[in-house]
């Protein structure tokens, strides 16, 4: 504070005279929770711009899983993976879910760090019209961040050689990604109001993130693995995203009705791994309402 | 007199550890009110539970009629805060921030514009507006903090120890733009272990010690209440013990002196209590003059609040502070400011 306060306008300082519009009977709360979404997304975006880093090593990194697990198994036995099918086909879609999934699960550690630095006390004294809103401004920001991470990957598969899903199949890519980091996003988001810091959280990140991608049929599938592990993949949220996008890349012809999942009890249609993942993302954000009041009413 | 704030037989623990045991308050509304106790004492326990960080084991807060606890929305509307440690995104302008800042208080975006524009030129931030907070010195955080916390025109701005860490320009700043924010009808509620901060501003306040109030009312009532006045002398500079001790029992023999104590933390000065109504000065003067006992410096003063505190709990805030440095948890308490 360099240089002295000059008296202006004093009304300026006084409590509730512009701003009475705003009152506890005429506020709307779904008015309420957009504009604070918005803001809140703002931020992230705008934080975003001025630190790319995060956007270009997420560009970046699936590129490199492609390309050196592709070449991994480059010199795999023809028809391995089944007819016709190359191992950069294959890998495609698991990079896509996975890399979307990394994303999500990292959403948490931005609002972590708001509470460390006590940032998110500046949300948390506000009187938003519900703090879902901390979830949906962060899911919209990761989506966004997953779309263009998907639209690079797409892209590269192409070229190196997977092929391109027509239209209708990009909609139900884009879809699928969207349940799934919609789910991930709020799970990480609850961890982060729940656990103690951020070591904790970036721990729980660390043990979870890879075992599940070795835990899907993201790199193999699951005729590849010993039972008790088709069991665990069968049960892998990612393996329900995965199938799926696998099952457009590699059928032109689909409808809502093709069965695109294999579990060792049973087919799944589009429309039922759909509905999986909706109710997914449905358990989970009940599950951390709780969370979220946490120790504030 | 409407009451802009009630604090109801407030409790709150943490674990084990009592933070604040049973307080009750009021402020009225267009004053400023100040919570002055030692670090420890409950101070910020009792902020969070105003400003709903912190949900209280027992008892009723109100802002202007409405239960933080029931109604912690209606609550937010009316309240403002200013937390101790500023925390701004440093990614974001200050402009940037007041506009995330007027849309999570849900304002018009065009009112909060206006709104923004004219506090920035309030608070001298204007030719700052533009620049990442990241590059912001501590005072102009704090202002630009201020400006958030005042932003939606709360009926009660609540600041915890708003002048840590500031230089001296910068908290005479703040002490005057607090002055006319009462002035203009605002209530503010302000935590300090700076027993001057509270003297120089609050209308009214209360004395916070171990989780309990021991003491509330104007700054003078508080001193008039602890009664007598304070005489401090210096022999010389730094006084050798032996002629400290000697002026001590010299002085402690006249009729009007209560009290003398030897502060070795200030060059072993005597300090005294002495009754009100006497003229003591001559007279001290006096009496070392025939014991040949050379003087200083020599000051009559009222009593100070920290002469209250001391009278409260037997010990100085400034004791209290070290007492208190020494057996803080530290972490478990930046734990607790997390949750």
């Amino acid at each position: 504070m360099s240089q002295t306060i000059t008296p202006a306008k004093f009304d300026l300082l006084s409590p509730k005279r512009e701003i009475s519009a705003k009152t506890d009977e005429n506020s709307n709360n779904w008015a309420d929770f957009i504009q604070e979404t918005i803001a809140l997304t703002k931020r992230l975006f705008i934080q975003l711009q001025r630190r790319p880093s995060t956007l270009i090593a997420g560009i970046i990194q699936p590129f490199m899983w492609l390309v050196l697990f592709g070449a991994l198994f480059d010199n795999a036995p023809n028809n391995l993976f089944g007819n016709d099918l190359g191992y950069a086909q294959f890998l495609a879609p698991g990079v896509i879910v996975f890399t979307a999934f990394s994303g999500a699960l990292n959403a948490g550690l931005p609002v972590m760090f708001d509470r460390e630095f006590g940032f998110l006390n500046r949300l948390l004294v506000a009187p938003l019209a519900s703090r879902f809103s901390i979830v949906a401004a962060s899911t919209i920001y990761i989506i966004s961040l997953a779309f263009i991470q998907t639209g690079v990957i797409v892209g590269a598969s192409a070229l190196l050689g997977a092929g391109l899903p027509g239209l209708a199949g990009l909609g139900a890519i884009a879809l699928i990604v969207f349940l799934i980091v919609l789910g991930v996003t709020a799970l990480s988001l609850g961890l982060a109001f729940a656990l103690p810091g951020h070591i904790e959280l970036i721990a729980v990140i660390f043990v979870t993130n890879l075992p599940l991608l070795f835990a899907s049929t993201a790199l193999a599938p699951l005729s590849f693995m010993a039972k008790w592990l088709q069991v665990i993949a069968s049960l892998n949220p990612l393996t329900y995203a995965i199938e799926p996008i696998r099952y457009l890349y590699l059928n032109n012809h689909w409808t809502i009705k093709s069965m695109v999942m294999e579990t060792p009890w049973t087919s799944i249609s589009f429309t039922g791994v759909i509905l999986i993942l909706l109710a997914f993302d449905a358990v989970i954000l009940f599950a951390i309402q709780p969370l979220l009041r946490r120790r504030f009413a | 007199m409407t009451i802009a704030l009630v604090i109801e037989k407030l409790q709150k623990s943490y674990g084990t550890v009592k933070a604040v045991k049973n307080i009750s308050f009021q402020v009225q509304t267009g004053e400023i009110f100040g919570i002055l106790g030692p670090n420890g004492a409950g101070k910020t326990t009792t902020i969070r539970c105003i400003c709903t960080l912190s949900q209280p084991d027992a008892g009723q807060i109100e802002v202007g009629g409405v239960s933080v606890i029931d109604n912690p929305r209606a609550a937010r509307r009316r309240l403002g805060y200013v937390a101790q440690e500023v925390a701004l995104d440093k990614m974001l302008t200050g402009q940037e921030l007041l506009e995330l800042q007027g849309a999570i208080y849900h304002i018009p975006n065009k009112v909060a514009k206006e709104r923004i524009s004219e506090l920035l030129q309030l608070l001298g931030l204007e030719e700052y507006a533009n620049k990442k907070t990241g590059t912001y010195s501590g005072g102009l955080r704090k202002r630009l903090d201020l400006a958030a916390g005042l932003l939606h025109q709360p009926d009660v701005l609540v600041l915890d120890e708003p002048s840590v860490g500031l230089d001296i320009e910068s908290r005479f700043i703040l002490w005057d733009f607090l002055r006319k924010l009462k002035a203009a009808g605002t209530t503010v509620v302000i935590t300090s272990h700076y027993l001057e901060e509270i003297d120089a501003l609050a209308d009214r306040l209360a004395i916070i010690d171990q989780g309990e109030i021991i003491a509330t009312g104007t700054p003078s009532e508080l001193k008039n209440r602890v009664g007598g006045d304070r005489v401090t002398l210096r022999i010389r500079e730094f006084s050798p013990p032996d002629e400290a001790e000697k002026a001590k029992h010299l002085l402690e023999s006249l009729p009007f002196v209560e009290e003398a104590i030897i502060n070795s933390a200030q060059g072993n000065s005597l300090n005294l209590v002495v009754t009100s109504q006497s003229n003591p000065l001559t007279q001290i003067e006096q009496s070392l003059a025939a014991a040949d006992l050379p003087i200083f410096s020599m000051a009559q003063s009222r009593p100070s609040l920290d002469d209250v505190y001391l009278a409260a709990t037997g010990r100085t805030l400034m004791d209290a502070e070290l007492a208190a440095a020494g057996s803080r948890d530290l972490k478990a308490e930046q734990k607790q400011a997390m949750k």
